[in-house]
């Protein structure tokens, strides 16, 4: 039976596992960091290189990368029910598209990370609203318009990239690649994102049961009394900004929304009430995790983690796919 | 269908209703009234308008003239979680993509029950396993619905129905893939739920079932004109020969009649 008390259960261990990454984080690298030194470290009592490695470069960027990973969970858990559609993760309606454009565009015009941020969100924003508009159209709002609508924008913004790879000079291809896979090493200010996240949970919790009834069909959720169409529009706006916020801090990142929802679906059934919040931690472990490999693996090259988090997720996926089905 | 009375006894009132899909007219200016322990079964040929009518009783869209009462109160007087609690409606069909236990699916129901931040309680457990009971389903709680079948999905989207515990039943193709046995044994629960005080209105496609559980009638013919009354009134070979397009016979039968087609 889902209950309060089996959502509490579930998001303690999940937030225990997330512990256990962020000490797994934070103490490996080039400088390998005693548990008692990180402890030391966050608490402000030890000084020295360690604790500077601790405070200054490795917890921001497990923060980022751990803050990432939750809102592209939710927003691929949210972009779910609102296409009712399984295939449907955060990037399906172009809102990736939208803040590659802007970010390549920063980028080869040799702009600084900030102004590079700024234009990634605002390509985001931008997408947004331009499927918003398109798909709004005649005032109709189905989900088979919204997703063509988001799709084709999506692709057209895969145009734009290709040929703003094809232009770029040799030295910045680099970057932008990196960009385009997520790369979560110039990741410095996540706390903005983490409140966002919080924002965002905050905001959706209350209406988890309604999606529920959503995802049994418009007609279900309507005689039941959910207001449908306020509820598209928020599920809409919120998983766009959640996005928005992602890849605007490390970029984008693949397969963390598509996966994560359903790797929690399997785990726990599909009570949004549960999979919401638990799709957050999970997803911040699953990319923490990855992202910690990505830089430790083959050290002192640093992968991007947009290829780990794929090279993970799929065959774990696969694997409970299988088991599944039986 | 008797006048509309000045009472609120009724549990759905139509009073002049229309509907317009389009330039095509689905039925004109009709008025009805549907009390306790009545069941009306809505008639007709495809896409004549019944769902459309049903759903226009239930709120869902805005009739085109004319309105629509519940308890005597029109419906844009209500507040979309109270009327939840007042009127159900199954649905033509049950779009699933996502998988979930039978005993969740039949839990959605009790939603307008529960507050914004409620959680099924064990009250409403049971209310649940009862309902399963009644469709014939009580073993099958655990099971996923994407591995059911067509007519135990039926069922099963019957249950959360009964879970959501409506006073008015609004019923479209209850019958649908259900084989004989459960045919029957759904309309007489339905018909069970009217003599325990509710009232159904539902869309059937069959005359002679029609004909044993309803007390009233509403026979579209497709072309916008709109036939209601008893069974007695309404029932009759060249009235339904006319509105389905088919040459239909009665045949007397133990006293009862019932329609084959020619």
């Amino acid at each position: 039976m889902p209950g309060r008390r089996r959502a509490i259960r579930v998001s303690v261990s999940l937030a225990a596992v997330g512990v256990l990454a962020f000490a797994w984080a934070l103490s490996t690298g080039d400088v390998e960091v005693g548990m008692r030194q990180v402890l030391a470290a966050l608490l402000g009592t030890e000084q020295g290189l360690a604790a500077d490695v601790v405070r200054h470069l490795r917890l921001p960027r497990a923060v980022a990368v751990f803050v990432c990973g939750g809102l592209l969970a939710l927003a691929g858990a949210l972009m779910q029910v609102l296409l009712r559609n399984p295939l449907a993760d955060p990037y399906i309606l172009g809102i990736s598209g939208g803040a590659a454009v802007g970010a390549l565009c920063a980028m080869l015009l040799g702009l600084s990370p900030l102004a590079i941020d700024g234009a990634a969100f605002a390509g985001a924003l931008a997408a947004m609203l331009l499927v918003f508009g398109l798909a709004h159209g005649d005032g109709s709002w189905t989900q088979t318009r919204l997703l063509l609508t988001g799709v084709i924008v999506a692709a057209g913004c895969g145009a734009v990239i290709t040929l703003l790879l094809s232009l770029a000079p040799d030295t910045r291809i680099q970057s932008m690649l990196f960009w385009l896979m997520g790369d979560a090493s110039g990741a410095t200010r996540p706390w903005p994102a983490a409140v966002v996240l919080a924002i965002g949970l905050l905001v959706v919790l209350p209406f988890a049961r309604d999606l529920n009834v959503l995802a049994r069909g418009e007609t279900t959720a309507l005689t039941l009394g959910v207001r449908v169409q306020r509820l598209r529009y928020m599920l809409y706006v919120v998983a766009s900004l959640l996005t928005a916020v992602a890849v605007t801090l490390i970029g984008s990142v693949g397969f963390v929304g598509l996966i994560v929802p359903h790797l929690v679906r399997f785990a726990i059934g599909n009570d949004q009430r549960l999979l919401l919040p638990a799709a957050s931690l999970a997803g911040g472990v699953l990319l923490l995790v990855a992202d910690t490999t990505a830089r430790t693996i083959i050290a002192p090259v640093q992968l991007p983690v947009g290829v780990l988090t794929a090279l993970i997720g799929v065959p774990v996926f696969l694997f409970l796919l299988s088991r599944h089905r039986r | 269908m008797e006048p509309v009375p000045a009472a609120s006894s009724s549990f759905l009132e139509a009073d002049r209703l229309a509907l317009q899909i389009g330039e095509r007219w689905l039925c004109c200016e009709f008025s009805l009234s549907l009390g306790a322990g009545e069941c009306l079964v809505l008639l007709g040929p495809n896409g004549a308008g019944k769902t459309t009518l049903l759903h226009t009783f239930a709120g869902l869209r805005t009739p085109t003239a004319g309105t629509v009462r519940l308890a005597g109160r029109p419906l844009g007087d209500w507040a979309s979680g109270e009327v939840a609690r007042y009127r159900g409606l199954l649905p033509q069909q049950q779009p699933d993509h996502f998988s979930s236990t039978v005993l969740e699916t039949v839990l959605v129901g009790r939603h307008p029950h529960l507050g914004r931040w409620g959680w099924e309680s064990a009250e409403d457990e049971s209310i649940a396993r009862g309902a399963l009971q009644d469709v014939g389903l009580a073993d099958m709680d655990r099971r996923d619905i994407l591995t059911l079948s067509g007519g135990e999905r039926q069922r099963v989207a019957i249950a959360a129905l009964l879970a959501q515990a409506p006073r008015l039943y609004l019923l479209d193709e209850p019958t649908n893939h259900l084989d004989l046995h459960y045919q029957i044994q759904v309309l007489e629960l339905f018909r069970r739920k009217a003599g325990n005080g509710c009232a159904v209105a539902m869309v059937l496609h069959d005359i002679n079932l029609a004909a044993r559980y309803a007390d009233y009638i509403i026979l579209f013919d497709g072309r916008g004109g709109v036939v209601a009354g008893t069974c007695e009134q309404v029932l009759q070979a060249n009235r339904l020969s006319h509105a389905f397009g088919h040459p239909l016979e009665r045949h007397g039968l133990d006293g009862k009649s019932v329609f084959l087609p020619v």
